[in-house]
């Protein structure tokens, strides 16, 4: 597109009209692009700046003008304090950041596993397993999101409270917001791609030194695939961090709940505009910033799948 | 080198073959087991309860009930109803603002001796033409009007998504200073949770003290009246869309960029040789380079449209009315609240059905391309 745009404008006669023509493009593009990012970015500036904000009569009072995007006023971390003081947002922070790290530990391993033993492996029904696993890529969560319901209310549950005890259905449990999702047909899928284009070379020189196909995984294929495991990681962790229709569906206690189903209820049982700002801030900037931070890896990722929330 | 390793393989086959089920079992095993239990088999419970009357909580095991849950689900006929008439005179009954009467469609639902075909049916939707009314009787209008609202979402979020989606990425795309902080800009949306971008549009929304209202209200010094466009059945559809577009129109420039970047940069330098304008350099050369990433956004758009669940949930509850149900939403609905695993479970296979149409479709149109 630049290139573009420079021969076009190479064409104008006249050097000075030209620089005077290349600085009006310009100017027009940073409006436009400008005026853009105002509407991609209003509605969470006006999110951040209304999270200090003491009263709702406040907030209100300030859409008449550019006061909503900006920290004027009665400014203060009161929200911040309340949301710690009215609801147990530690505990669903604590919730949602140990179950994304479980997940994403788990996930890891046994995908990795599973995408080495499909590519770099032969066995009878290799061929199979792969044609089932990617026929399943196109069976959205939704679509066994019910009978999985039924499945988890049923399925027996070790508890240490006095001595070890059965008990059944893993409704209300840490697991069930796990062990569902731990083997995933994209993630399995992802492995297998990247591992495909290791040089096969490695493999058989490492078996020839005596190496054991375990080993050929652990000492060669991971330290090799920093980029799939990254992919994998970012894309399990937004799914983690993000789930919503499940856990609404299996989890009522609110021990065991993770920050997004908290914020539902505390949205529900709040009037407190301020308060709500307050929270959706908290459980968003810290994604935000490892977005920032992470910012090319992010967008690989997420661009190969598609996914949206 | 390369007769030479097949012929090396060859000689090796027999001894090599069986070697590896072991370490494969070893490591494959643990995933292929949780795929099994947890994404095939309720697969194929979730087709099987389809058939069923399975709930989530029931004393007596489910039975085999055949395609009632499908009858139900798809049933739709056509009751035409004549205007009522005064019986003394015989002319038409019109209210005061001069519109005909009709008889109630319940009159005909209501009644299994007269009319069996009707029983057990409600109200759709209903059209008066030429003097006679239509009315759309559905075993479940819940299920049409959640379909209606899934359609209604695809078909204006493809278009003004993916047009935002590729006009953010050809701005994007131009060498510009500072590129980076704005393609950053358009794609916080996209990275944040659905539930706060869903709250946060709550308020923006909001009858009472919604920034739309007020701010609609100021731009047009007082002749804007606010509009309750959550809480109003003609409106609240079109506000979850145009939230919607905004949250994801940043995926969709991300998509386009990846595709603007696989365009060889010699073609456009053909193109200017041969003296072609911006304008057609982007139709000759930017759009059909485009095809297949503009292929995959429509499929993707497609997919998500049906997948829309959590805003609605969160933003209106399905309501006013059924005005924002969809497919998902009404899949948990009855799933969950209802714990009617069976009627759910039809639901799940007919938003299945749907996904793979979708998909089966994307392959074809990729297939005729190359």
């Amino acid at each position: 597109m630049a290139t573009q745009l420079a021969s076009q404008t190479t064409r104008a006669p006249g050097s000075g009209r030209l620089a005077l023509r290349q600085t009006g493009v310009a100017l027009a593009q940073y409006t436009v692009l400008t005026l853009l990012a105002g509407i991609f970015i209003f509605p969470l500036l006006f999110m951040i700046m209304s999270s200090f904000k003491a009263t709702n009569t406040e907030i209100f009072a300030d859409l008449h003008s550019l006061r909503a995007f900006l920290p004027v006023g009665d400014v203060s971390l009161n929200n911040y304090a309340a949301v710690f003081q009215n609801s147990q947002f530690p505990r669903f922070l604590a919730n949602s950041v140990g179950l994304a790290a479980a997940l994403i530990a788990l996930s890891l391993t046994v995908n990795s596993m599973a995408g080495y033993a499909l590519s770099r492996l032969r066995w009878k029904g290799q061929r199979l397993v792969l044609a089932i696993i990617i026929a399943t890529l196109i069976v959205p969560f939704e679509t066994v999101a019910i009978p999985l319901l039924l499945l988890v209310s049923k399925l027996p549950n070790l508890t240490f409270d006095k001595g070890i005890t059965f008990t059944q259905g893993w409704l209300n449990t840490y697991q069930v917001q796990v062990v569902p999702f731990i083997a995933g047909a994209y993630s399995i899928f992802l492995f297998y791609q990247f591992f495909q284009d290791i040089p096969r070379e490695l493999d058989e020189a490492a078996l020839v030194d005596g190496a054991t196909r375990v080993q050929i995984y652990l000492n060669i294929i991971v330290p090799n695939s920093g980029p799939v495991f990254a992919a994998v990681a970012i894309l399990t962790f937004l799914g983690s961090w993000n789930s919503f229709l499940w856990p609404i569906m299996v989890i009522q206690s609110e021990d065991i709940r993770p920050v997004m189903v908290g914020l539902q209820y505390f949205f529900q049982q709040n009037v407190q505009w301020g308060q709500v700002m307050a929270y959706t801030t908290l459980i968003t900037i810290p994604v935000l910033l490892l977005f920032l931070v992470f910012q090319n890896a992010f967008v690989r990722s997420i661009a190969t799948t598609g996914i949206k929330e | 080198m390369t007769t030479t390793t097949a012929t090396l393989a060859r000689t090796t086959t027999p001894r090599r073959t069986p070697s590896d089920i072991a370490p494969a079992l070893l490591l494959g095993g643990p995933a292929f087991l949780l795929l099994l239990v947890f994404l095939i088999g309720p697969f194929i419970a979730g087709v099987w309860f389809s058939f069923t009357d399975q709930r989530l909580i029931s004393p007596t095991p489910a039975q085999f009930v055949g395609l009632r849950n499908y009858r139900r689900m798809l049933t739709l006929t056509v009751l035409t109803l004549d205007p009522l008439t005064d019986p003394q005179t015989g002319q038409p009954v019109r209210d005061t603002q001069g519109n005909l009467q009709y008889p109630r469609s319940r009159a005909y639902t209501r009644d299994q001796e007269k009319y069996p075909q009707y029983f057990g049916l409600t109200e759709w939707t209903s059209l008066d033409l030429a003097g006679r009314r239509y009315t759309l009787l559905a075993g479940d209008p819940s299920f049409f009007r959640s379909l209606q609202n899934n359609v209604l979402f695809a078909l204006v979020v493809i278009p003004l998504q993916s047009g935002f989606g590729l006009l953010l990425a050809l701005l994007v795309n131009l060498q510009l200073k500072g590129r980076n902080f704005f393609r950053t800009m358009f794609f916080a949306p996209v990275v944040t949770s659905m539930v706060v971008v869903s709250i946060v549009w709550r308020f923006i929304y909001d009858y009472n003290n919604g920034m739309l209202n007020v701010f609609l209200n100021q731009f047009t010094l007082g002749l804007f009246h606010p509009v309750n466009w959550l809480g109003d059945a003609s409106t609240a559809m079109l506000a979850v869309i145009i939230m919607s577009i905004w949250q994801g129109a940043g995926m969709q420039m991300m998509l386009f960029v990846a595709g603007l970047q696989g365009i060889p940069e010699s073609l456009y330098e053909a193109a200017s040789i041969d003296g072609a304008n911006t304008w057609q350099k982007f139709r000759y050369v930017t759009w059909p380079g485009l095809r297949n990433t503009s292929v995959f956004i429509l499929v993707t758009i497609t997919i998500a449209a049906f997948q829309l669940f959590t805003q609605v949930f969160v933003m209106t509850n399905g309501g006013p009315n059924d005005a924002t149900t969809t497919v998902l939403f009404m899949m948990v609905r009855e799933g969950f609240r209802e714990q009617n695993i069976a009627y759910a479970s039809t639901i799940a296979v007919a938003f299945f059905l749907i996904i793979l149409t979708i998909s089966l479709v994307q392959r074809r149109m990729l297939r005729s391309e190359a």
